[in-house]
């Protein structure tokens, strides 16, 4: 039998065991032991953040782009309520990260030890599950359920809690194929007879839309391939979701846009008239369905998710089918090719021609200007001077920009397109971009921000530079709150209550202080040139966009209104809002 | 399950809507939920129900097999069939949840609850009180020259009933377990 390990040397072991390449972390006393030997083995990567948050972000960022599970080590107390917000970010979005927090020794804890906190009492609510490790014989197989249940079911955030005298004790270590995870196994095969009708309505259907979600991303590469089998076998069209961006390409000849609350015309449009509804990996987020007793009322909806809870929360769906995605469009693909590939054919041209009608309507259509830059020209112009890049990443913060990157940008593979969508996080992109570059060295990772957002967690730029990682950070500058600035003009009488950023700093000097290249554009007739000169630069780019200060995010379904009472433009917005809709956010 | 059969806009409702259409129809559903005895298990079912905003009207919860390290949780709840259904998904999907039995629907079951009832006074109001506790079948587990404990079990229907015929007759304290259910039948 194997020597006994401390748990320090557990942890590791347990680590490597899983196949991790990389840790988001901060050292503190309640993890020393673990940093000890982090440093006497070069199998894992550490990396020094400067924030815990800016970890956990960090760790969703190199997730959702490789698809495999972000680590995160932190130490006691602050370290651990600090990571709250990205283990939170993480719950909402389905992001799989393992945190390690450190804990006081067993002894000490409820003792209101220096940088004690109850980390699994206050973590309970916002991770899918936690443990508190209180014998070192135990550790491995923790570390190994804990990795077992962020990645199956819907993914998530776990945290294992581990106090300083676990982490000195010694005890066997069980490796990964001993450890017991049958309890947690959650259906990933969906019903046959749900999966029949589904494909005989898919058949029979004359006005159908595909609404797809995160869980297409989330489902793995062959989820998207199985989603692109199917819309371009039916010629159904599709719409995605925020967070499923992706999965299908933007250029195929089914896509409509995103959808919701600033989705397309079309996308909206076609959801609220359609007669079948597939929504797969999706949750019938209210971002989505605004005005629940008037969301596409005419409509058969057919509703696979991998999560039970998922289903009937929100909206009443005709054919519930509980399996993961890819497990469930590989039957739903066979059975609709078996059956002799059959759809209306007829009636689904005609649809497309309705939809033309709407698209017509030229939605993301925006009013331009010679001498301030538009923030659409702004992201418009970045994605026509990336989009050719072979393996380029965007991720972004919270608000306007981040709607605009939704729409004016294109993906056209799954994984790269990460934000904060559930949570709304802001200070979400630019560690999020750190975790991005750490898993694709040779990626082309741009975080798209507004000023505000960014300086959230700005000091992740020390992070950057540290670990020579070329992100290039794309600040859409307004010198205000963007979206906080559109709500209070939509519904509160254009009183401006602290939604401007003063004393903002110099991007450009804060750039050089931090030992980045800094660029500043305020002329659309420099635009392309800034840009070029940020991409062809080696390291990372703090770019401040200098744009137009009272822009809105347009189309926009009010709070409060269904999908047909989009509004195009500002000439009808006054008054749009009623009182019910008022107290939505 | 056939699509054909499925009316178009059979779904048109929206939860908002159905809500509306049952508020009338509130449901009491007893749940059994079995889940590993680990620590913490019972502060994650309690934070779920405090956390969505559902209903608890009693919980009890106790280890029913030491070998296993299971605990059964018992929870009575109130909501429309909209959000019982939500909460059985909830805990169904959580990590230390095993089963979740709805045992109002599963099929007939025996319900129960245990108390203990303190009753002081003396004179006809004592003698009353004895006689009570008799008709109800509750024991009498302590006595002094002016004050009863008794014991009752049954439904809490009961339970209610024996505490208010009891309260005119010097009820002081009432301790109460909270229902324990099971399925009838095997």
């Amino acid at each position: 039998m194997a020597r006994p390990m401390t748990g320090a040397q557990i942890v590791i072991k347990a680590l490597q065991d899983q196949g991790v390449d990389t840790i988001f972390g901060y050292p503190g006393g309640a993890v020393l032991p673990i940093y000890d030997e982090i440093f006497q083995q070069s199998d894992i990567r550490h990396v020094l953040v400067r924030h815990e948050q800016g970890a956990a972000h960090a760790a969703e960022g190199y997730a959702r782009s490789t698809g495999k599970p972000g680590v995160v080590l932190v130490t006691s107390g602050p370290g651990a309520t600090n990571a709250v917000t990205g283990l939170t970010d993480a719950l909402m979005d389905s992001v799989p990260i393992v945190v390690l927090t450190g804990q006081v020794p067993t002894f000490m804890i409820g003792n209101d030890a220096f940088q004690e906190a109850d980390t699994v009492g206050i973590t309970r609510p916002c991770t899918k599950h936690n443990w508190l490790v209180k014998d070192t014989a135990e550790l491995a197989e923790t570390i190994h359920q804990a990795f077992h249940v962020a990645m199956n079911g819907r993914p998530g955030p776990v945290l294992v809690d581990i106090p300083k005298d676990v982490q000195f004790a010694t005890a066997h270590y069980k490796p990964k194929a001993e450890a017991r995870t049958k309890h947690y196994q959650p259906k990933t095969k969906g019903d046959p007879d749900a999966i029949l009708a589904a494909v005989e309505a898919l058949e029979q259907a004359e006005k159908p839309v595909f609404y797809t979600g995160g869980g297409v991303v989330n489902s793995g590469p062959e989820a998207s391939a199985l989603l692109r089998r199917l819309v371009d076998g039916t010629g159904f069209p599709i719409t995605s979701t925020l967070m499923g961006l992706g999965c299908y390409p933007a250029s195929g000849r089914s896509w409509i846009g995103m959808l919701g609350m600033h989705g397309t015309y079309e996308a909206n449009w076609a959801m609220h008239d359609c007669d079948l509804m597939l929504c797969i990996g999706a949750r019938f987020d209210d971002r989505i369905t605004g005005r629940l007793d008037a969301f596409s009322p005419r409509s058969i909806k057919v509703h696979v998710d991998i999560d039970p809870s998922s289903i009937n929360k929100n909206v009443h769906v005709d054919v519930p089918i509980v399996g993961d995605v890819a497990a469930v469009l590989g039957e739903m693909v066979a059975l609709w090719e078996e059956r002799g590939r059959r759809t209306k054919s007829e009636a689904v041209a005609a649809w497309w021609n309705q939809i033309a009608t709407w698209k017509a309507k030229n939605c993301l259509a925006y009013r331009p200007s010679p001498r301030t830059i538009k923030p659409q020209l702004a992201v418009e112009r970045l994605e026509a001077l990336t989009k050719d890049h072979p393996d380029r990443y965007i991720t972004t913060e919270v608000g306007q920009h981040q709607m605009w990157a939704a729409q004016y940008m294109g993906f056209e593979d799954p994984n790269r397109w990460m934000t904060s969508g559930g949570l709304g996080t802001m200070g979400y992109g630019l560690p999020a971009s750190i975790g991005v570059q750490v898993a694709h060295p040779d990626g082309l990772v741009i975080n798209v921000a507004g000023e505000a957002s960014w300086l959230m967690n700005m000091q992740e730029m020390g992070t950057a530079i540290q670990y020579r990682l070329p992100v290039k950070q794309f600040i859409l500058n307004n010198e205000r709150l963007g979206m906080v600035r559109q709500w209070q003009e939509l519904l509160h009488g254009e009183r401006y209550s602290s939604s401007w950023s003063e004393a903002l700093p110099d991007f450009v000097k804060l750039a050089e202080a931090f030992g980045a290249k800094g660029i500043r554009c305020d002329d659309p007739a420099d635009l392309d040139e800034a840009i070029r000169e940020m991409l062809a630069y080696p390291g990372p780019v703090i770019f401040d966009c200098v744009v137009e200060k009272h822009e809105n995010c347009f189309p926009m379904i009010p709070s409060g209104k269904a999908h047909n009472e989009m509004l195009l433009s500002e000439d009808i917005m006054t008054g749009t809002i009623d009182e019910t809709g008022a107290v939505l956010v | 399950m056939n699509a054909l059969n499925i009316k178009r806009g059979a779904s048109s409702h929206s939860a908002y809507e159905l809500r509306n259409r049952y508020e009338e129809r509130l449901e009491r559903h007893v749940l059994a939920v079995i889940v590993d005895n680990e620590s913490g298990v019972l502060a994650r079912v309690i934070g779920l129900f405090s956390g969505r905003g559902y209903n608890i009207d009693s919980l009890t919860v106790a280890e029913i097999d030491r070998d296993g390290h299971r605990s059964r949780i018992t929870v009575v709840t109130t909501g429309t069939p909209a959000v019982i259904e939500q909460i059985k998904a909830q805990l169904d999907r959580m990590v230390p949840v095993h089963d979740v039995h709805d045992l109002t629907v599963e099929g007939p079951s025996v319900e129960r609850e245990l108390a203990l009832i303190k009753v002081a006074g003396t004179g006809e109001k004592r003698v009353e009180a004895l006689r009570t506790a008799d008709i109800f079948r509750a024991k009498v587990v302590d006595t002094t020259l002016e004050s009863f404990v008794f014991e009752i079990t049954g439904t809490s229907e009961k339970v209610d009933a024996f505490c208010d015929l009891m309260r005119p007759l010097g009820l002081t304290e009432v301790a109460r377990t909270g229902v324990a259910a099971i399925a009838r039948g095997n």
